[in-house]
């Protein structure tokens, strides 16, 4: 009996030696373990072997049993392996050929600036107020220091649609609606369209956007104007930025500056970009004119308070360099797509 | 405005500076200077020559030989040239071998590199160095009168008797010099004039200040023998000053006055005229001549003009006036607009015999209006219009009779007529240094800043505290004025940089904000960018969208003095802009153009315009190419749903919207509101733009949108037991809308209803003529069990029986 299960054994394993595939080791599994398959048939036998044997050679069969199966399991799984091996062979891909992309489309450069800015003085504690763009002329001229008369009132700047209602020509408008809320400490930006008698050209715009800071507290000083678009400078164009206050005039400040940063091209040294200078005009700021403030209900000689106006466009067009103030309005989705 | 370095420098003599730390220091003071223009750019090596002998070239009829001396000690140099107006003894500039010049003798634009001179052979012949004209020295004979029409500059002895050759050529010429160009703000008035910006410059730099001492003048007659003036309208003329002078001597000016009139951009006429504009341009205050001969009755009345008069000015230009209008008159006419232009009837002559100068003080206001209502900008105006100080008028005419004497340009009449009714004071502000210290954040001695006031003569009243301020600084009138004189010589880099203290404040976005910032995110995540389009449009926009005639839409505010009719109303909807953007990416053939804007509408709740008008924030998405309307209908959905909107959207076609396709177009509606609508664009409206494929638009309303929007999210528990769905599949008229049923299987599934989906939809051959099938696949399920088959068929058999109301059959 031992020698047949020897014979059996060594049988089967020739075959599974010879076996090329899956499906002959299947055959080899039915022909030595399945219900007619040699071993099977070695155990019917079993009738015929004395009692007192049968736990012996019971046990010499399950022996050889477990002999094939764990030499047909080494085989199969060598063989899927190389199998799965071939597979992914055949299923090499041209990594080069072109990706598929979901179509994204892309934010206005303005609106990308403008979120920069934002960031910059929210996280100062500013918060951002809106205003209206059709304006009383009280709050575009009066309430800013802008008497009647005024050059700067002039018609061929303004856009009136009769002598009480027009098109707010910068976002200082909005400053006298926050200071009538009584609100104080006043921290805000507000940024938003603005209207000039323009022709549109490379550089101008009869529409275009503007950003507004006020800050009015106790003790606000000329020099905290100074660190607060000095922080604000070194955030939207690079830790290296310097900043220049040259004096200016602006009838709802005093003292009033236009700030310069160091050309972000050239780093100051003097460029085609910066006309040479080193330097590129940025804002203009001050502090708020004390009639200003008395004007709006506050009383300046407990609150001063500073006030800086951006043009977005102008910072738009020098960060990403746009030669042509045009292209911001045409909406063509090659410029579009650039940013 | 702009002035030579060398102007300055005359009345701030100790001034040792290049024009670029000119250029640094004004600007950081408060007088910007917006660039310059050094006159000595690329001249080196150029010296005085004298021609000592001139032959012929022996290969070349058009060149000749010169043996130039180039030095005090009798260097010569031989330099061959095409130029014919030397002769021997002659000085001219020589450019030396190695040397530069500024630009060509054609005058063509100067390159910015200079041209270098070498010496070389010309024809054979020997040439070490060149002579020079005046363009080649960088400037023009506009500049230099006396320069040849087309040849070699040639140093005149009568006008410069001491110039020996080796002489700094360009020194001689006065070329050492820039041109310095001033953006001067509108309330420093006082600096529009030379003398101004040489105060400022002198307390800049720390230098004596020496403004031109005013000599009296005049012969022993009296001026009021000659003339009288009244002023009739003395709410438009403060002031009115007037001299004579006579037997007239009409000349070109001196050479250094014309050319300060040129570097000023002011072309020179003749001395009588060019005294008039140097005085002007040196204090300020424009002045005019009158031939006193033209005035009838010797007599000037200054009144408004009569409504509808005709005035001749001196160009020859025929004027309209109306009574607004300040007119100089004698005692018959006009004789001249105030502050802008004299006229042809009174206007210097070659055979002027006496004239009077006019300086006076006009009130800016009304000049800059009359200005403006004439269609006029003369230099005279555009000071006048700042607002002058009354008390120049009185210097600056005496400074005029001073130089007519002078020069030579006449006999001046002792005494002047001066018209003054209030005569304007110097003021005194109360200043308080400390508070100064305050609000700069500095800490400054009082001692020092009184020291920067003194600079500017601001002098001070040690024992009041207060500063005195002259009438020339009308700009100074409280406090803070005071704060910036301190600030700007104290030098606004030099104040400290701090940040403010105080109150922690909350920044940030308002909620309205976040949404319109959540739709950008969301419109791009759709493949959507972002456009700008202007507030302002056509009211042609409205025939072109096919809104009719009647229209609330057409209920707009319109602007009054438009760039032009085509921005000159502001928008009631914004569906223009964005077909305009998509119609120009359609002509730039742009596939696939997807766009969207957040803008405001302007909707007037009255007009005439007497209040402000409904800013209203609109989502505009708007595209051509890949999609369809469903496409456009999930952007919608899903940005509602992120943003909180998460109840059921409806949709209503009630063919509202006239520029958009009648059969597709949806009111959408959220909680019975109606909160924005889409649809395909009316054919006839892409035709209109110029679109060549279907578009759409989509528009959300965000003041309806914002209050319904909501971040507060609570978490539901993951479902614990198995859904169940039941497919209904249904054959209806073709009118029956997806949106009734969906309505009916809302409103009847109990509240084990999960989700439904339409899965076919099919008109066709199988279905009979007039009808269509739809299935839908309707899922239920409960939180706390399984659902049997007895709760399902319960909500299935409502649904069905409701659907039967609505004669649909269920399919077999």
């Amino acid at each position: 009996m031992k020698e047949r299960l020897q014979a059996i054994k060594e049988a089967c394993f020739a075959k599974i030696e010879a076996a090329v595939g899956m499906d002959v080791l299947n055959e080899i599994r039915v022909e030595f373990l399945g219900k007619k398959g040699e071993l099977t048939s070695v155990l019917k036998s079993m009738k015929d072997v004395a009692p007192e044997d049968r736990p012996k050679v019971g046990q010499l069969v399950n022996d050889c049993r477990a002999a094939i199966e764990e030499r047909l399991e080494a085989v199969r799984s060598a063989l899927a392996a190389k199998e799965r091996e071939e597979k992914m062979k055949a299923e090499t891909i041209d990594v080069t050929l072109p990706a598929k992309k979901s179509q994204r489309g892309h934010r206005h450069p303005n609106n990308i600036a403008l979120a920069e800015l934002e960031k910059v003085f929210i996280g100062m504690g500013y918060e951002i107020v809106d205003g209206p763009e059709i304006e009383k002329d009280y709050y575009n001229f009066e309430a800013l220091n802008i008497p009647a008369n005024h050059p700067a009132k002039d018609e061929q700047d303004t856009f009136y649609f009769n002598s009480e209602m027009l098109l707010r020509t910068q976002t200082s408008s909005v400053q006298a609606h926050v200071m009538e809320q009584g609100k104080l400490p006043i921290r805000v930006l507000c940024p938003g369209r603005v209207y000039r008698s323009d022709e549109i050209d490379a550089t101008h715009s009869p529409c275009f956007h503007q950003v507004e800071g006020l800050v009015i507290d106790k003790n606000i000083t000329f020099s905290d104007l100074k660190g607060t678009l000095a922080v604000a400078a070194t955030k939207l164009f690079g830790a290296d930025t310097k900043v220049k206050f040259r004096p200016h005039h602006f009838p709802f400040t005093e003292p009033s500056a236009e700030m310069d940063v160091s050309c972000f091209k050239c780093g100051g040294k003097g460029c085609r970009f910066c006309k040479g200078s080193g330097w590129i005009e940025i804002l203009g700021c001050g502090m708020v004119h004390p009639r200003v403030l008395r004007m709006s209900g506050i009383d300046p000689e407990e609150y001063t308070g500073f006030a800086f106006g951006v043009g977005l466009e102008r910072i738009t067009l020098l960060k990403y360099e746009i030669d042509d103030l045009r292209l911001l309005y045409e909406n063509d989705t090659r410029f579009l797509k650039q940013f | 405005m702009n002035t030579s370095l060398s102007w300055i420098k005359a009345y701030v003599p100790d001034l040792d500076c290049t024009a670029q730390e000119y250029t640094d220091a004004m600007t950081l003071s408060g007088s910007k200077v917006e660039g310059y223009e050094l006159l000595d750019k690329n001249l080196e090596k150029i010296v005085v020559g004298k021609i000592l002998s001139i032959t012929g070239h022996p290969d070349a009829d058009k060149l000749i030989v010169c043996q130039v001396q180039i030095s005090a000690d009798g260097e010569t140099v031989q330099i061959v040239t095409g130029a014919h107006n030397v002769s021997e003894g002659d000085l001219v500039p020589v450019v030396l071998d190695g040397g530069k010049v500024a630009g060509g003798h054609d005058g063509s634009p100067l390159p910015e590199e200079g041209i270098k001179i070498k010496k070389g052979k010309l024809r054979g012949v020997e040439s070490c160095g060149m002579m020079c004209s005046i363009e080649e020295l960088g400037s023009s004979k506009e500049m230099y009168p006396e320069a040849a029409e087309d040849g070699i500059y040639i140093f005149a002895k009568d006008m410069y008797p001491d110039v020996k050759p080796g002489d700094d050529a360009v020194s001689v010429l006065g070329l050492h010099d820039a041109n310095i160009e001033y953006e001067i703000t509108s309330n420093r008035v006082d600096c529009f004039g030379v003398i101004g910006i040489a105060r400022e410059a002198a307390a800049t730099f720390g230098k004596a200040f020496c403004p031109p001492v005013i000599k009296e003048t005049g012969n022993n007659e009296k001026a009021s023998d000659y003339i009288s003036v009244e002023i009739k309208d003395a709410d438009l003329c403060k002031r009115y000053v007037a001299r004579v002078v006579k037997n007239i001597k009409l000349a070109p000016s001196p050479l250094w006055m014309q050319r300060r009139l040129q570097s000023n951009g002011i072309r020179p006429i003749n001395n009588i005229v060019d005294i008039t504009n140097y005085v002007m341009e040196e204090f300020g205050q424009p002045m005019h001549a009158f031939d006193l001969d033209t005035l009838a009755g010797h007599k000037i009345i200054v009144r408004r003009a009569e409504d509808g008069e005709g005035f001749v000015t001196l160009d020859g230009q025929e004027r309209k006036l109306d009574s607004s209008m300040l007119m100089i008159c004698d005692a018959e006419k006009s004789v001249a607009i105030a502050g802008i232009m004299g006229g042809e009837n009174s206007k210097i002559t070659d055979n002027v015999q006496t004239m009077l100068f006019e300086a006076a003080c006009f009130d800016g206001t009304n000049i800059r209006l009359s200005g403006k209502k004439l269609g006029m900008r003369t230099d005279a105006q555009a000071k006048f219009e700042k607002g002058l100080d009354p008390n120049t008028a009185m210097e600056a005419i005496n400074r005029a009779c001073q130089l007519v004497e002078e020069l030579g340009a006449g006999e001046v009449v002792g005494g002047a007529v001066d018209v003054y009714p209030v005569k304007r004071e110097e003021t005194r502000v109360k200043f308080d240094w400390e508070r100064t210290n305050r609000v700069l954040g500095t800490n400054i001695d009082k001692a020092t800043m009184i020291g920067y006031f003194e600079k500017i003569d601001l002098k001070y009243d040690y024992e009041k505290d207060e500063v005195i301020v002259p009438t020339w600084r009308q700009d100074v009138l409280g406090q803070e004025d005071l704060d910036e004189e301190v600030a700007r010589f104290f030098g606004y880099d030099n104040i400290p940089m701090t940040l403010p203290r105080g109150e922690a404040t909350m920044g940030g976005n308002s909620f309205e904000q976040i949404i319109e910032d959540k739709a950008r995110d969301f419109a791009e995540s759709y493949g959507f960018s972002e456009a700008m389009t202007f507030s302002f449009e056509s009211p042609k926009v409205f025939d072109k969208l096919l809104i009719p005639a009647d229209s609330a839409l057409r209920t707009v505010a319109t602007i009054q003095n438009p760039l032009g009719e085509d921005y000159s109303i502001m928008r009631t909807l914004p569906i223009n802009g964005m077909l305009t953007s998509l119609a120009t990416n359609f002509s730039r053939r742009n596939k696939d153009c997807k766009l969207y804007e957040i803008a405001k509408i302007y909707l007037p709740k009255s007009l005439p315009l007497s209040d402000y008008t409904d800013e209203r924030t609109e989502l505009t998405l708007g595209f051509y190419g890949e999609g369809d309307f469903f496409m456009l209908k999930g952007v919608i959905e899903d940005y509602l749903e992120h943003i909180g909107m998460k109840k059921v959207v409806t949709y209503k076609n009630e063919q509202e919207h006239p520029f958009l396709h009648p059969g597709r177009q949806a009111n959408i509606y959220y909680t019975g509101k109606v909160i924005g609508y889409f649809g395909e664009v009316h054919p006839a409206v892409s035709d209109n733009y110029g679109i060549g494929e279907k578009t759409y638009i989509a528009v959300l309303d965000m003041p309806v949108i914002v209050p319904m929007a909501s971040f507060d999210v609570k978490y539901k528990g993951l479902a614990k037991f198995p859904a169940v769905s039941r497919d209904i599949s249904m054959v209806m008229k073709k009118e029956v809308l997806a949106g009734q049923i969906e309505e009916i299987i809302r409103k009847n599934a109990g509240k084990f209803l999960e989700s439904y989906h339409l899965f076919d939809i099919y008109e066709g051959a199988q279905i009979k003529e007039g009808y269509k099938s739809m299935a839908y696949s309707i899922t239920f399920r409960a939180a706390d069990h399984t659902l049997n088959d007895e709760e399902i068929g319960a909500a299935m058999s409502k649904i069905l029986s409701a659907l039967a109301k609505l004669d649909i059959e269920l399919r077999q």
